[in-house]
This record gives structure tokens, C-alpha cells and sequence, in this order.
């Protein structure tokens, strides 16, 4: 498809082939850099795609118009992910992915809001982004600017004790135009040892539904929304909440049920496509599965 | 005896903020301990209360910087280099964000708290940081000069605040500039390097010493970084012997500065240079009132003259 035109409204058909697009993006940006990951970018997908081409209000052609959304992508490693969109949507060409991770590029491992333009900050080091995200919107309040900011967390992520402090205050702010979007596919680097007895889960790359994130969002005093971080109509819909209670006093946290590595096949909830890239072999099945319409003129491939 | 750097720094802020509304205080907490309490009660629609919060106060400090606020923080210098050192570094340092760090209680006089509170590493960690700016004031009015300067300078400033009130090294018409080194003193046997509240003492112990007939040169380095280097070492070459002092570690602050200045200056203009380094040891701080610590460490005038005679005389 072609690529949207400012004020355009993609719709739902249109955002799944643009995602389709984005992770075939992200898993050829990987391969060729040699390194990266691939679980996260592929979970978070969905989402971008739906914030930077339907939610957020934003001028690719002018990344820093004061008015704009502010998006942070606390879980920084996912970088790929948030460059393949901003490439898409028009930030830059598609033909920069293939600098990811070399020397001097815009598109380091980690976002870097000092090389490339259209990063509202840097991050990297987990558990950060959210904090940033409530100067912004207290910020915005005393400039009276009607911006919103989002703030995109993964669930591992939220293991870090700086998010809590600012889950902790972001109330006593008002930050209703504050927005955190947990990517939550319930797998981690790592994961988690089996306690002893414990034999349902397989094995510790197995997802875990993780911590009460909705009772512990709760408990803080923000708005909790659950959706499927798939299924666009819920994403839209959850967007559309958080912008019109943007003047309210609650910041508000959508939590997104996803699958680590999501729209691939081979990749779908396999912990140890975490951080790799594919092979020849593997970028090719990729591609064949994510068969974009612009390459051959349908309107894809059946995932 | 002069007012206290925390004082100061707070009375200096309030008169700032008369004039500039983007300027916001933010606090983790011990605003009655760092006077941020002042500068509440004088302008509380730009004080924000984080909690006891450390980490996300600086990164929303980089959230409210990129609208165009100037943040100053408050708390204990400690919390800053070593609790939100990745916050610093990566939220601040690395995004070149306008956020000033004010960092109270450094140094060994930190209100009979003890090791947990007393931070003498700070130097050594933030002027390894790419792109901090780092000040350590000798007084009061080097301290009000340098938040005026912090303030009106875009990007990360560190600024050492002591808790304590110590005697004047300047006049009330001094104005900061970044880099520069300021000499004190002329004195042809050696040089004594000096930064922050301790410069005070080091005077007074080169006063003690000329009392011996010991002419010791006294410069006060008060930007740690940036810092006139070629200025140290030109000084360095012209005296046998380098004193640092500081109430700090020895490892990687005002000594760790100077030595390495003089080990790579070339021409090697101070190749001839020795260097001793005064401050704290590779040891933990104590709780323990201030007199009884600067004098256990080595740093009281009487102290550092000593010192300096028993180098003099080792040397000789």
C-alpha cells in the first residue's frame, strides 16, 4: 500500500498490512545487522503501528512541532520495532533500516533522541521511560498544551522499581494525559525458574501471566484498560479512550495482551527468538509468510 | 562566617525565580534539610514534591527540561552519584538534558549521618560522565554565581553543595566563568590544588606555613569539569611539588584530576612535578561530628600543613 498522507485515517485492513510490512522490517533489519531483537518488536508491533499512523498527532516532516504526542519507548531495546514504523510513516527511509547498529547511524541499538530526530528522549536502561513520560505531561499541563504522552513498557520491564515510583506519584499530578501501554507477551530475556513442583509451565521460556498489573495499576490510583494488543479495533478503541479522558486527572495504563514474537510462525512465543536474527533461510520463510500487497499486489498472505 | 551553600543556593533560586517562571524545583523529600523549603513556601506553584522517590525525580526532571523548564533537584548529593547515577546518566547526561543537579550534604560534613549519607566519590563519577558540567563552590559567593550561571547555561550541571558554613574565599562582586582556575596565592616551594569548601582550609594552612617560611601557591579549582587544564599544568611545572586537597576521595577527584593533567601535559611542562594527593583515603566516611572528621581525615588547616611539611621534608 501506499504510504498514508497526513491527515489520511488508515483503516483496519490497511494498519494489519502496515504491520505486516513492519515485521518484515524488523526481522530483515536484524538479520542484516547481525544482532537485535525480535520477540519484543514483533509483540509491540500492533500497537506502533496503531499509534503512529491512527492516535498520536505527530508531523513526521517536523519531529520536533511542539504540539505534537510525545511517545517513549521505555522498553528500548524494542527499537527496531519503533524504526521500522517511524520509517514507514515517513520520519526517514525505509532504506536507513539497514544502517541498524553500525557505526555512526541514527538507528542505534538503543534510541538515541540525539541522532535521530522524532525521539522524544533516549532509553536503553530499563524502567526509565515512564518517569520521563510524566515530566512531559506535567509539562504540558503548565504550558497548557493539550498533547498527550505515551509511555510503552514491556511487562518484564515492569519488574524495575523506578516505574513504581512514578506509578506511585503520577496521580498525585493529574497526569490524566499521561498514557502507559504495557506490551505485556509474558516472556522476558531470561525468564523464570520453575518452583519446585511446578511442571505446567514446561519450561522457564514458557509465558507467565506475570504479576496482578491491573491490581497493582489500580491500587496506585490509575485507570487500567485490558485489550488484546492484536486486535486493532480494541487498540483504536483503548486510544481513542485515553485521548478523550486526556483533560481528566487519571493517568490511565492500557495493558496489551500479546505474543512475544507475534505474526511470524517460527518466532510466535519462542523465548529464544528474544534477541536473534534470522538466517537466509529464515528471513525468506519470514518474508514469504509476511508477504506484503505492495510487493505482490494482493492484499497479503493469511498469517 | 559565611551563610551555608544550601542556604544560599535556595535564597539564590527564590531571587531567580521572580523574574523566570520556567524555573521548578523539584524534591525527593528533604526539602527542609536542603532549603528547598524555602523556595516552596516563596514560589510553590514551581515546587513539585516527587517523594522519596530519587530515580523517577530525575527523569521526570528530563521530561519537564524537554518543554523548555529549568529543574533543579533537591537532595542529598548521594542519592544523585550513587541511587539515580543510571538516571543521571542515561536520562540527563546522555540526551544533554537542561537539568541541574543540586546536590546538598557532599563531602564528609554531611549532619552526623555517617557513611550511608557522606559522599566523597562524587567528583570521581560525575566528572567521568560525558557532558556533565561539575562545580564544587568554595563559598557563598561563588555558589550563587555559580547557580546563576547553572541556570541561564543550557544542559547538565552538577553542583556540590556543603551543608556547613565556612569561611568567605571571595567578595560578593564574583562572577563564574566555566574552566577557569582561580590562583589564590603565589608561592614558589609548592602548589597546593584545592576545590569546594575545603579551598578555605587550604589558605589557611598555606597561611601556616608561610609562617614557617614554607611559600606555598594556592589555586581553587571550582569547575572541576570543564577545568583549564593547560592552566594547572603551566602552574604545576613552575613548583617542585603538587598538593591536592579536597574533602573527597583520593581516587579519581581533584587528585585523579591534577595527576592526570600532569602526567599527559605535553610538552611535558610538569614532568618534574610531584604529586601528593590529600583527602580521604580508600576508606568508608563515619558518623562523627564535622571537626572530629576533618581533623581524621587529614584535612583541617593544621592537618594539610603538617602534611605538606612532612613532604617537604621527605623530599629533601
Amino acid at each position: 500500500m501506499a504510504e498514508p498522507q497526513p491527515g489520511s485515517q488508515p483503516d483496519i485492513d490497511e494498519l494489519e498490512a502496515l504491520a505486516k510490512r513492519g515485521r518484515l522490517h524488523v526481522i530483515e533489519t536484524v538479520a542484516h545487522s547481525g544482532a537485535g531483537h525480535v520477540g519484543g518488536p514483533l509483540s509491540a508491533m500492533d500497537l506502533l503501528v496503531a499509534l503512529y499512523f491512527r492516535a498520536m498527532r505527530i508531523r513526521p516532516d517536523q519531529p520536533d512541532w511542539p504540539e505534537r504526542d510525545r511517545f517513549i519507548l521505555s522498553k528500548g531495546h524494542s527499537s527496531v520495532g519503533l524504526y521500522a514504523v517511524m520509517a514507514m510513516r515517513g520520519y526517514f527511509g525505509v532504506e536507513e533500516l539497514s544502517t541498524f547498529d553500525a557505526g555512526d547511524s541514527r538507528l542505534q541499538g538503543h534510541p538515541d533522541m540525539l541522532r535521530l530526530p522524532g525521539l522524544d528522549t533516549s532509553t536503553g536502561s530499563l524502567g526509565q521511560g515512564l518517569a520521563i513520560g510524566l515530566g512531559m505531561a506535567i509539562g504540558a499541563r503548565r504550558r497548557k498544551l493539550d498533547f498527550h504522552t505515551f509511555v510503552m513498557l514491556g511487562d518484564g520491564e515492569a519488574q524495575e522499581g523506578q516505574v513504581w515510583e512514578t506509578v506511585h506519584v503520577a496521580p498525585r499530578y493529574g497526569a490524566g494525559n499521561l498514557t502507559a501501554i504495557v506490551d505485556r507477551n509474558g516472556m522476558q530475556q531470561y525468564g523464570w525458574l520453575l518452583p519446585d513442583g511446578e511442571e505446567h509451565r514446561g519450561n522457564r521460556g514458557d509465558p507467565w501471566a506475570g504479576a496482578n498489573l491491573r491490581g497493582a495499576f489500580e491500587a496506585f490510583g490509575w485507570r487500567v484498560l485490558e485489550i488484546d494488543g492484536h486486535d486493532f479495533g480494541q487498540i483504536l478503541a483503548a486510544l481513542d479512550d485515553v485521548r478523550a479522558t486526556s483533560g481528566g486527572d487519571t493517568p490511565t495504563v492500557i495493558l496489551a495482551r500479546t505474543v512475544k514474537g507475534r505474526g511470524i510462525s517460527f518466532t510466535e512465543g519462542r523465548s529464544e527468538w528474544h534477541a536473534r536474527p534470522a538466517t537466509a533461510a529464515e528471513a525468506e520463510a519470514a518474508r514469504l509468510e509476511l508477504t506484503a500487497p505492495e510487493v505482490n499486489g494482493s492484499n497479503g498472505v493469511e498469517l | 562566617m559565611s551563610r551555608a551553600q544550601r542556604d544560599v543556593w535556595a535564597d539564590t533560586l527564590i531571587e531567580l525565580a521572580s523574574a523566570n517562571p520556567d524555573i521548578l524545583v523539584l524534591d525527593a523529600d528533604l526539602a527542609t534539610s536542603t532549603r528547598a523549603d524555602r523556595f516552596a513556601d516563596a514560589y510553590p506553584d514551581q515546587f513539585l514534591q516527587m517523594g522519596i522517590a530519587e530515580q523517577g525525580m530525575v527523569g521526570t526532571a528530563v521530561g519537564l527540561a524537554s518543554l523548555g523548564f529549568v529543574p533543579w533537584l533537591s537532595s542529598f548529593g548521594i542519592f544523585f552519584t550513587h541511587r539515580a547515577l543510571d538516571q543521571v546518566r542515561m536520562a540527563v547526561a546522555q540526551t544533554h538534558a537542561n537539568v541541574k543537579i543540586g546536590a546538598a550534604y557532599t563531602g564528609l560534613q554531611a549532619g552526623l549521618s555517617g557513611k550511608t549519607h557522606i559522599d566523597i566519590a562524587d567528583l570521581a563519577i560525575m566528572r567521568a560522565m560525558p557532558g556533565m558540567t561539575v562545580l564544587a563552590p568554595a563559598d557563598a559567593a561563588e555558589c550563587a554565581a555559580m547557580v546563576r550561571w547553572a541556570t541561564a547555561t543550557p544542559g547538565p550541571v552538577y553542583l556540590r553543595l556543603g551543608r556547613e558554613s565556612g569561611p568567605d574565599v571571595f567578595g560578593a562582586d564574583y562572577v563564574f566563568a566555566p574552566r577557569v582556575v582561580r590562583r589564590l596565592r603565589d608561592g614558589a616551594d609548592l602548589l597546593l590544588v584545592s576545590t569546594g569548601q575545603q579551598t578555605a582550609r587550604t589558605l589557611a594552612a598555606a597561611e601556616l606555613l608561610a609562617a614557617d617560611g614554607i611559600d606555598a601557591g594556592v589555586i581553587h579549582v571550582p569547575s572541576v569539569k570543564p577545568c583549564d587544564e593547560a592552566a594547572l599544568a603551566d602552574a604545576a611545572a613552575q613548583v617542585p611539588l603538587v598538593v591536592t586537597v579536597e574533602e573527597h576521595s583520593v581516587l579519581g577527584g581533584l587528585g585523579g584530576l591534577v595527576t592526570e593533567i600532569v602526567s599527559g601535559a605535553v610538552p611535558r611542562r610538569a614532568a618534574g612535578s610531584r604529586i601528593v594527593r590529600i583527602g580521604i583515603e580508600d576508606i568508608w566516611g563515619e558518623s562523627a561530628p564535622n571537626a572530629w572528621l576533618l581533623d581524621r581525615h587529614g584535612l583541617t588547616p593544621t592537618a594539610v600543613a603538617e602534611r605538606v611539611r612532612r613532604e617537604l621534608a621527605a623530599a629533601s
